[in-house]
Order: C-alpha cells, then structure tokens, then sequence
C-alpha cells in the first residue's frame, strides 16, 4: 500500500505541498486532478523518491522511503514504473531499445526473451512493427504508447501516470485512457494518475482525489466525488465540463 | 555590513558548489566498482570524446608544430643555432602545447556537446526516467564519460604531439631547410622521461576536468532552455580556465 502522511514540500521558497495526508487503495486507479501548477507532478514524485519531502513520510507497505538512498531505494522502485508527460524515451534508443532498457539492465535479460517481451507490449499498446523508429520519428500518441510499454514491460505493481494525455487530441487521449484503464484491469496493479481530463477521469477511475492549496481536499469514488458540496471542488469539476452547477449541488 | 555578508553568501555559495562538485565525481567513481559494469558504454564514449575528435586535434597540432617551427627558426637563427629547433618544438609540444591545446579542442568539441545531451536529458525527465528505472544515473552516464575522458584525452594528447613534431619538420627541414639528422637528434638529445610523464601526468588531470565539469553542468542545469545555454557555456568556460590554472600549478611542482 502507498501512504503519505503530513508531507510538505517548498521548492523556490513557494510551499507546494502543505501537509499531504493521502492513501492510495491497492489495485486500484486513483485519479489525482487539481490547478495547474498546483504541485500534483510535484506530489507523484515524492511517491517514487524522485523529490525528497522537506516533512513527513512516503510509505510503500512498511517501508518508509523519504529517508532512503542509494540501493535501498532503487530496491523499492523495482516495484514502480511511472510514465511522464513527455514519455521521457530516451531519444537516442529507438523504441524496440527503450522498451528493452529495463529488462536488459535491470535484469540482465539477453537474446530472443528480451525480443518475446518487447514485441509483446508493443502490440499490446498498438505499436506492433514500430519498434525500429526512433522517438522523434514517433506523433506525440505513440510516444506515450511507447514510454507506456517501457513502464509495463517490468509488470510493475504500482504504476504512476503524469498527466499521460496532455497535447493529445480527445481521440488519441481516449484511446490512451482506454489502454491505461485496460492495462491495469488486465494486470491488476496499483495505479495513480495525475490529470486534467474532467470528465473523462471519472468514467475510468476507482477513486478520484483533489489537490487543493497543498492538500488533498477531498476523495472519493467518482459518482460520490461528482456530488461534492465543496464549492471550489464544484467549481473546478464544473467548468472541466463534467457536470453543471445544478447537477453538481447534491440531491439530498 | 551590505558587502560583508554578500562577500560571506558568495563565498559559502561557492564552497558548497565545489563541495557538491566533489561528491558529485567521487560517487560516480564509486559507481564504477559496482556491477553492472558499463564496458559497452564506456568504449561508445570513447569513440564520442576521442576518436570523433581525432581530426579536430590533428588539424590544431598540424599547425601549431608549423607555426612555432616557424617562429623557432627566426628566433634561434639570430643565434646561429638552427639545429635545435626539433628541441624547442618537442620540447613546447610535449610539455605544454599538446596537453593544454588538446583538452582545449576536447573541451570546445566534445565537452559542450557533454554538457548539452546530459542537460537535454535532464529537462526531458530522461535522467528521472532512469532513476525510475532503479538505473543509477551516474553510474549508467557519467561514469563510462569519466571514465573515457581519463583515457580519450592522453592519447589524443599522444596524437598531438606526434603530429606537432611532424609538423615542425614540415616547416622547419623541408621548407626553411634546417638539417633533418639535426632536428631529429635534438629531439633524441633533449627530450627526457620526466618530461613525457609530465605531459602525461598532464593530459590526464584534464581529461578529468573536461569530463567532470561538463558532465556536472549538464546534470545540474536549470530546466529551461536558457538554463542549458547557461549551462553549456558555464561548463566550456569553467573546463578552459580549470585547465589554465591547474596547468600552471603542475608545472610549477614537476619542474
């Protein structure tokens, strides 16, 4: 399970994170949707140890990571896998070579077994016969196809999405939702989602959280999340489109 | 009180720089001696900083043997003693011109482009990708660049100094005419160990400061574009004059 507690983060002077209290369900997709700039990107990082909390603690099941470096975190991060924004492909590797990456230098995996592996989730994300390209050859979709497979292809158990349809058109970041959404009923894994796409977020999500002034401000499952008396809540989810004002106020 | 406590944040800024610099090559060089090791990543390096800057440094020795042949000559002719010219340009090329021009060539050819692809990598969260990964971003990119400009740079050093003497015999014997058994024998006569294991000595000490300060600009650059100028130039900046000054104080202890 992955739990923070009372994290807080300021970075250039600018308090982010104010005191994070946040667990999020095993095997399930949890949503994290908020203002630009609000620290959600910010708040997915700490959860891998790529930032350090200034207070607080990151726990993935007993292990407490905001202290750890070096290999004993490297140990906890083989249970992760995150996609970025911007895919982050390594752009002098073509796509085969990327998705290759993990297995070849984390587990040493050599031959035709890497090749099996590598087409595999390369079909799976819709990116059979590309794998010879090199990312800058690739639209903005595929690149986020291709930097999904890189995550999935180590069967992660907590995967952590960074806003993965951002630029996209509705059609491509629909389909890049469906794929997210039957990844992880497929494979089951924990995952966590940071994104602006209201309403399509809570037709796919188990659980949607709000990052609100550096806390979470609410979370709940979307039908209940959707029914929220929290005016500011309202107002954001309202004007992603999702509901009206009216339809928002709750029908008690 | 203004200019004291600006002079105090300069100087602790300073120091926690070079106190970051240094964590930052000895951890990468601790990398090393872990497993997995980067024998394919450190040769790929190789290539990058020496071989593709062979022809740069050919060029630069080339002329620079020709240009101080040319003005030995002069020089020595006024005192009628032309046939130490192989001497004087063996000499200047071994000790000092070959060291200091070649890592100035690496620094300007290889150690910006160092600085660029690291720092790219940075801004597009690649380097975050390999912590991610569980892939220590050290030891799998800048260790193998450490670890190449610690070899790459003496033996383009080698190069240089090989081509510089061919290039003063160019100028010196086939042009101006100074005897060919003289220049040579000079060289012979004048040249001693020491003064090849200075040059040495030398070459590698920067190849390490190409290396090391390209590669920490890079990793530490800003996240916008005008950061990884910034930084770029920072590291081109810093590696010449780094080379200037520990040039000078290495001579001053070998002589």
């Amino acid at each position: 399970m992955l739990k923070l507690v009372e994290v807080t983060k300021t970075l250039g002077g600018q308090p982010v994170l104010q005191g994070i209290d946040l667990t999020v369900p095993e095997g399930k997709l949890t949503t994290i949707i908020g203002r630009s700039g609000g620290g959600k990107s910010v708040l997915l990082k700490h959860m891998i140890g790529l930032l350090q909390p200034d207070s607080g603690q990151v726990w993935v099941d007993d292990v407490e990571i905001s202290k750890l470096r070096g290999r004993a975190l490297n140990d906890v991060r083989k249970r992760f896998a995150m996609l970025f924004q911007g895919a982050a492909l390594f752009d002098s590797l073509t796509v085969f070579e990327n998705v290759a990456f993990p297995l070849r230098e984390r587990l040493r995996m050599k031959g035709p077994e890497v090749t099996v592996r590598v087409d595999e989730k390369l079909e799976q994300v819709g990116l059979a016969g590309m794998g010879h390209k090199f990312p800058a050859e690739l639209s903005g979709g595929m690149r986020k196809r291709a930097g999904l497979a890189r995550a999935l292809v180590m069967q992660p158990e907590i995967m952590l999405f960074d806003e993965p349809t951002t630029g996209l058109d509705p059609l491509m970041a629909k389909s890049i939702h469906d794929l997210i959404l039957n990844m992880q009923r497929k494979f089951g894994f924990t995952a966590v989602m940071v994104s602006h796409e209201i309403p399509e977020i809570f037709g796919i999500s188990d659980y949607v959280a709000m990052l609100n002034r550096g806390k979470i401000a609410a979370m709940a499952e979307p039908a209940e999340f959707q029914r929220t008396t929290d005016p500011e809540i309202r107002e954001f989810i309202s004007v992603g489109g999702t509901v009206s004002l009216a339809q928002a106020v709750p029908t008690t | 009180m203004i200019v004291l406590e600006r002079m105090g944040r300069w100087a602790l800024a300073y120091v926690t720089e070079m106190g970051r610099m240094l964590i930052f090559a000895v951890t990468s060089f601790a990398w090393l001696a872990r497993p997995p090791f980067r024998g394919a990543q450190i040769i790929k390096q190789l290539h990058f900083i020496g071989y593709k800057s062979t022809f740069v440094v050919v060029l630069t020795a080339g002329f620079t043997g020709m240009v101080l042949a040319l003005q030995g000559y002069y020089t020595l002719r006024k005192f009628g003693s032309e046939g130490l010219l192989g001497s004087a340009v063996a000499l200047s090329m071994i000790r000092e011109l070959g060291p200091v021009l070649a890592a100035l060539m690496v620094t300007a050819r290889a150690g910006s482009a160092i600085t660029a692809e690291i720092g790219i990598m940075r801004i597009t969260e690649q380097i975050d990708a390999l912590d991610t990964m569980a892939v220590n971003p050290l030891q799998y990119l800048i260790a193998p660049k450490l670890v190449a400009g610690l070899i790459g740079v003496p033996l383009l050093v080698a190069i240089f100094d090989v081509v510089g003497i061919y290039g003063g015999h160019l100028v010196g014997v086939d042009l101006l005419g100074v005897n060919a058994g003289s220049y040579w024998n000079s060289i012979e006569t004048a040249v001693e160990w020491k003064d090849i294991y200075g040059g040495i000595l030398k070459s590698v000490s920067f190849g390490l400061i190409v290396s090391w300060v390209c590669c920490y600009k890079g990793f530490y650059t800003r996240m916008s574009a005008e950061g990884l100028g910034t930084a770029t130039t920072e590291a081109v900046v810093l590696s010449s004059v780094l080379i200037l000054v520990w040039d000078y104080f290495l001579t001053s202890v070998l002589l």
